[in-house]
């Protein structure tokens, strides 16, 4: 009951000096609405990694062949051998026979292996006033497996495209629409003449798969780079990589398997059949999820850090709050000196006082959460993303505000309390 | 309580100021003064002469350094912070020279505040704040707020607030020394009203020799001691004698 009118008394109080109000809650909205919109930066940041990682495969492993570690101890302590590194050659790289081992090894765990090589990524194809961007990449057929392309027209690849490494490619809708005003079906068997600064490569068309716009893409464009995909051979043919081993590939794992274990099973599994006794290489495996845990780790401590500076100014907007009420009590004296002759105790002039401290405090960090949710929202859309509030940094803004105002409220109105009723009744 | 009940008693009062060791300034030398349920006193002095600090012990506000204070039967001395305020609350009905009115609080809601420091509850105590600005007519003004009203309606509004929990006593420090004479007249009426068709207790202090003159008992105070007391010649004057004696007030 009192409570109600203690608000109701902060409010009209507010109301009567908008100017110094707003001004002095200004340290609280600032604090506050950054403090929110580096949360939803960070949590929209977050959310995007995570779930872009999570299309690329949670179940992931990434392995490469990289060199050893190249600091060798001689016996009085100083290093040596960090000069000459040897270049890798293709008795380094794995080979298929290898993989076809460890697939045998682990049948349960290993699903894909996918494999990549990039023929060029600004290819460009025009056909009279028509033009595409494309980048030509070529994938295994484990990758076109895992990946299951939504076809529009024609077929995916055929066992024999990939063994003889045929020049057919397929390409996205955003390409025909594009090259072929969107008849995909005119597409087919189409040949089309890439250039990839200034080199020319030819592929027919076998298929029409649906574009998929990639997260990481910046805006929207009218004429984004599509992918051309070819089989893997035939990539490698074009880059005259043919019958040489990877040094580079991505293991999909089973839902089952615990990637963290199996990503050593994997890197001792390479490293004591092939790599024991070679000088300079060896196998290396990072696990998707233990790249998304370290990610997500090192945005979570970004973020801390940058609310940790921003909450900086709440404390300033506190102490700016705490300076307005010792201002507001000494002009009020009087008023004070009234309630206590008319019976108000001590600890209701306190309330009266943290009530007011508190009500600036709130009506700051709602505004600073809206201030902050409508900030973090397009800084994030700017950035290309959708962005995610999280209801938890706000509801710990609305605690948190609330938590300065008493606190920084305590010490005025304790004051006021404590005033002499005589003093307070004379005090011109 | 009846009327002629003892209302007020204070027994060898003294009240000392220190203003920085080892001066000590007594401001009131053994004031001794009882007042009965239902009287009205006026309390004369010049200024400087001690009848503010009397008032403030009186009106709960201080305490005095030497002296035994009852009021209504309470033992001032012995109370607490928290029971002066309460007693200051429901027994003690101030009303000040300045009014003293709660600045961007209406009228309506000025006369609810001690009845909400008293605990009462929101419709009750609107209830009873709309009877008691009705009793001293500012009804049509309930909703307005104290800079929208004249000094003589503000003066109102703070008796109505006095008589908020049916006090024991009101306490009204030069309640005209802000008002001209029409307005302040009007204010003495209110007084006596509520004297004569409600027999509250009333002390009234003023330096106003005059207006002491409309008061049961006069207590004259100088330099912190009682000279004397007389008479006020209200009661026994006819109504054509008092408008006589309140056109000479004026």
């Amino acid at each position: 009951m009192l409570f109600t009118e203690n608000i109701l008394v902060a409010l009209a109080g507010l109301k009567a000096n908008i100017m110094r109000s707003l001004l002095t809650m200004l340290g609280i909205i600032i604090g506050i609405a950054s403090v929110i919109a580096i949360m939803t930066v960070g949590n929209s940041i977050t959310l995007i990694v995570n779930s872009t990682m999570q299309d690329l495969g949670a179940n992931n492993l990434e392995m490469g062949v990289m060199q050893k570690s190249t600091d060798q101890t001689n016996e009085d302590g100083t290093s040596y051998g960090d000069g000459y590194v040897r270049e890798m050659t293709d008795s380094d790289m794995i080979t298929d026979e290898m993989i076809q081992a460890y697939k045998d090894e682990f049948p349960d765990d290993v699903q894909y292996i996918l494999k990549m090589e990039n023929v060029g990524d600004k290819g460009k194809v025009v056909d009279g006033n028509k033009n595409a961007n494309v980048q030509i990449i070529g994938y295994n057929k484990d990758t076109f497996e895992f990946k299951d392309y939504k076809m529009v027209a024609g077929r995916q690849f055929l066992n024999q495209d990939f063994a003889n490494a045929k020049k057919v490619c397929m390409v996205t809708d955003k390409f025909v629409e594009r090259m072929y005003d969107g008849d995909s079906e005119a597409a087919l068997g189409q040949e089309v003449e890439v250039n990839v600064a200034g080199t020319y490569y030819n592929y027919y068309i076998v298929g029409v798969y649906e574009y998929v716009e990639d997260k990481f893409s910046f805006g929207v464009s009218d004429n984004p780079t599509t992918e051309l995909v070819i089989p893997y051979e035939t990539a490698r043919t074009a880059n005259h990589n043919q019958n040489k081993g990877d040094y580079y590939f991505t293991i999909v794992t089973s839902v089952n398997t615990n990637n963290d274990d199996f990503a050593i099973k994997t890197r001792d599994f390479f490293n004591i059949n092939y790599y024991s006794r070679n000088d300079t290489y060896e196998v290396m495996v990072v696990s998707m999820t233990s790249m998304m845990d370290s990610m997500n780790t090192m945005i979570g401590m970004i973020q801390l850090a940058l609310s940790v500076i921003a909450g900086i100014s709440l404390v300033v907007g506190g102490i700016g709050v705490m300076n307005i009420m010792l201002v507001s009590i000494t002009e009020r004296t009087k008023e004070i000196g009234t309630r206590k002759a008319l019976g108000a105790t001590n600890s209701s002039i306190r309330m009266q006082f943290i009530t007011e401290s508190v009500v600036i405090c709130v009506i700051g960090g709602i505004i600073g959460i809206i201030l902050g949710v409508v900030l973090g929202t397009v800084a994030v859309k700017l950035m290309g993303y959708e962005a995610a509030v999280s209801a938890q940094s706000i509801i710990v803004a609305v605690g948190f505000s609330m938590a300065i105002g008493i606190f920084f409220g305590y010490y005025p109105a304790n004051k006021a309390a404590k005033l002499n009723p005589i003093d307070a009744l004379r005090y011109e | 309580m009846a009327a002629g009940d003892l209302m007020l008693d204070l027994r060898d009062i003294h009240k000392s100021f220190f203003i920085g060791t080892p001066n000590e300034f007594e401001v009131l030398h053994g004031i001794n003064l009882t007042v009965n349920q239902g009287e009205f006193v006026s309390i004369v002095g010049q200024s400087g002469s001690g009848k503010s600090t009397l008032m403030n012990i009186i009106g709960a506000l201080d305490r005095p350094t030497l002296g035994e204070y009852t009021l209504d039967g309470v033992d001032i001395e012995k109370a607490k912070d928290h029971e002066l305020s309460a007693l200051r609350n429901k027994k003690i009905g101030f009303v000040f020279q300045t009014y003293n009115l709660i600045a961007r609080t209406n009228a309506l809601k000025n006369v609810e505040l001690p009845m909400m420091y008293a605990g009462m509850g929101r419709g009750e105590r609107t209830d009873r704040a709309k009877m008691l600005l009705e009793e001293v007519g500012m009804t049509d003004r309930m909703h307005h707020n104290p800079d929208e009203l004249s000094g003589g309606q503000k003066q109102r509004v703070a008796i109505a607030r006095a008589m908020a929990n049916d006090p024991a006593i009101i306490l009204a420090d030069e309640p005209t020394g802000a008002l001209d004479s029409a307005t302040g007249r009007m204010i003495m009426d209110i007084f006596h009203k509520l004297h004569e068709e409600q027999g509250k207790t009333i002390l009234l202090i003023t330096h106003s020799p005059e207006l002491s003159q409309e008061t049961d008992r006069i207590i004259t105070i100088k330099d912190g001691t009682i000279l004397g007391e007389s008479k006020g010649n209200w009661k026994g004057l006819s109504s054509d004698e008092r408008a006589g004696v309140k056109k000479e007030v004026e």
